[in-house]
């Protein structure tokens, strides 16, 4: 079953009066449960690819479909619910909310989904306790080392049980152990609960752990290698 | 998102900006207690003037030369103590009109003194405008035909005037010399607009005429024998008295009508009062505005990643429309509480009544939880409307 699915996509902005083409037509199918990376310099147009695998932009012309659905059609609140349903992000920066515990944040997108909060609060801190988290619910983010942060964020994105996590640089930000670490849960997370994960980096190494990867380059696939 | 959401998120917000917050308020605050205190002071206004109108007696009609109206320059009046009797024959019952001369003069018994006002009355002025006696007895028919020089005096003047000692049949002068004996004492009866009625004394308004070389009477006084009778008692009396006095105009109101006119007039000036205020709420009101946009702009990244998390345009705009209105009805609250505290201090150190009626704070209440809705909007929509993509980039 394909997870996330592009067909010949193309994106366009308008800056400055400017026309910038991001994405000149893009073909790429996510399976559920694979692991793969989406590599490529800055400006190749590899995180307009996540924005739109992720549902939070619509493309400019060709299919975008979403555990079989094409967005096309979607009202912008369908879209808000697809993406709270079927997609957690892990960001290059953390984004967790400051003045919030670490419980409130992994419990964030459950909010949205209407979920009492008793319920919310108890998923919050099974999703924290499986990132080895469970001693840190009551924390501030300010109060976590950057990894520790970084995990509550893929916390965050697991607690909805979405088919694909879409990691945009998440040891970016982070040393090279603590960026390993990171790799290992979320490689962890992809063998034992069949989440599939798709990487956004320029980090060749980081790329090379994924089993298969996607080379983008001015706004078209260059090359998928697959093992 | 569900609205218990909304506001611990909204809570949250203004918490960690408590000072930004309360500035915000304050304008809503000051606005609100403005709008409180000046309709309870109106309020209060309006209620004592109809209170003591009330205290004048029932179903009297007011004859008066000229239109009797708030504002207008009194006339001199040309109506004669025979219009009494001429009156009398039109409406059918003579002794419910009264006439009235009204002066004032300093009254004297033995050594004391006292500034009184006279009003030289005809025998049934005391039944028309039903006042009673403490001694003694009123002026009698006989007393205004003969220019009797009798006297019935109000309860301050004979206290000022004798004392614990009862004054029936004992004399005092009036105007530096004229001799009059008292007769009665009338039972106290208080203050209208703030003039004591027990201040008053009364004599035959014939005796009055002469004293003050006149042979006009001020006004006139008719009292119906029920409401129903009114109307038409006031057009009978002004026909006749038009009949009479060719070219010139009377009026004949009642106390309900004149106290319609001045309720109508204290409630507009109210009502000016109240908006004048709601001008400060206004101003408030932007003040809500601008920080919220400077809120939605502080939080863009914030937005953005609700969204991305998969909040919909109306969770984002339900959550900042929540703040502003919170911000505002706290402000609300704390101004009606100010404004209520500050109407009744007001009320207990001056003589200005405040009276604070249950629909002013609910009015000013629900007023501030419209301007947070109404400044509120606009932050709020341009919140729930940012591009996730744009927002989680923000800086």
């Amino acid at each position: 079953m394909t997870a996330l699915e592009a067909v010949d996509v193309t994106r366009t902005y308008t800056m400055g009066g400017v026309e910038v083409t991001a994405l000149r037509g893009v073909s790429l199918a996510i399976e559920e449960g694979e692991y793969a990376a989406i590599l490529g310099p800055s400006g190749s147009g590899k995180s307009t690819l996540m924005h739109l695998l992720g549902c939070l932009d619509r493309p400019t012309t060709g299919v975008l479909r979403i555990g079989g659905r094409d967005v096309a059609g979607l009202s912008d609140t369908e879209l808000a619910e697809l993406r709270n349903r079927r997609v957690g992000f892990v960001f290059q920066s953390f984004h967790l909310l400051a003045r919030t515990s670490t419980r409130d944040n992994v419990a964030l997108p459950l909010v949205y989904r209407g979920v009492p909060r008793a319920e919310r609060r108890r998923r919050a801190a099974e999703a924290l306790a499986t990132v080895g988290l469970e001693h840190r619910l009551e924390h501030r983010p300010g109060q976590l080392s950057g990894g520790e942060q970084q995990r509550v964020a893929i916390a965050r994105a697991l607690v909805g049980d979405p088919g694909v996590v879409l990691a945009d640089e998440p040891t970016g930000n982070l040393d090279t152990r603590t960026g390993d670490g990171v790799m290992d849960l979320l490689e962890r997370l992809n063998r034992e609960r069949g989440v599939a994960v798709v990487l956004v980096t320029h980090e060749a190494d980081v790329a090379a752990r994924a089993r298969r990867r996607v080379h983008v380059r001015d706004g078209l696939v260059e090359r998928d290698e697959s093992p | 998102m569900r609205y218990g959401e909304s506001f611990r998120v909204a809570l949250d917000a203004l918490r960690v900006n408590r000072l930004r917050s309360a500035l915000t308020m304050f304008g809503v605050v000051v606005g609100v207690a403005a709008v409180v205190v000046l309709v309870a002071i109106g309020t209060g206004a309006r209620d004592l003037v109809e209170r003591e109108i009330e205290g004048l007696g029932s179903n009297i009609i007011f004859v008066a030369p000229g239109e009797l109206s708030l504002g207008s320059a009194p006339s001199i009046s040309r109506m004669q103590l025979e219009d009494v009797a001429y009156l009398g024959r039109v409406t059918g019952d003579e002794s419910a009109i009264a006439v009235a001369l009204n002066s004032g003069e300093t009254v004297r018994a033995g050594r004391t003194q006292t500034f009184a006002g006279i009003v030289g009355a005809n025998e049934n002025l005391r039944n028309v405008f039903d006042r009673p006696l403490r001694r003694g007895r009123y002026l009698s028919r006989t007393d205004v035909e003969t220019r009797r020089r009798v006297v019935v005096l109000g309860s301050d003047v004979a206290r000022r005037l004798f004392g614990d000692v009862d004054p029936v049949g004992r004399q005092i002068a009036v105007a530096g010399g004229t001799r009059f004996r008292v007769v009665g004492v009338f039972a106290e009866v208080g203050q209208t607009f703030g003039q004591t009625r027990d201040g008053e004394v009364h004599v035959p308004v014939t005796t009055a005429q002469r004293m003050f070389g006149v042979t006009r009477v001020d006004f006139l006084a008719v009292r119906a024998p029920n409401s129903e009778a009114i109307p038409r008692l006031q057009k009978q009396v002004v026909d006749a008295l038009q009949r009479k006095y060719r070219g010139e105009r009377f009026s004949a109101i009642t106390q309900t009508q004149l106290l319609g006119t001045i309720g109508t007039v204290l409630g507009a000036l109210t009502g000016v009062l109240a908006a004048i205020a709601a001008i400060s709420l206004l101003v408030g009101g932007v003040g809500v505005s601008n920080i919220m946009l400077v809120s939605v702009r502080e939080r863009t990244r914030e937005i953005g990643l609700r969204k991305a998390l998969g909040a919909r345009q109306r969770d984002i705009l339900a959550q900042f429309l929540v703040e502003a209105v919170l911000l505002t009805s706290l402000g609300g609250v704390a101004g009606i509480v100010l404004g209520a505290g500050s109407a009744l201090a007001i009320s207990a150190a001056s003589p200005v009544p405040a009276v604070i009626t249950w629909w002013s704070p609910a009015l000013a209440f629900g007023v501030s939880v419209a301007v947070g809705v109404f400044f509120g909007v606009v932050p709020a929509r341009r919140a729930g409307r940012l591009d996730p993509v744009t927002a989680l980039r923000a800086e």
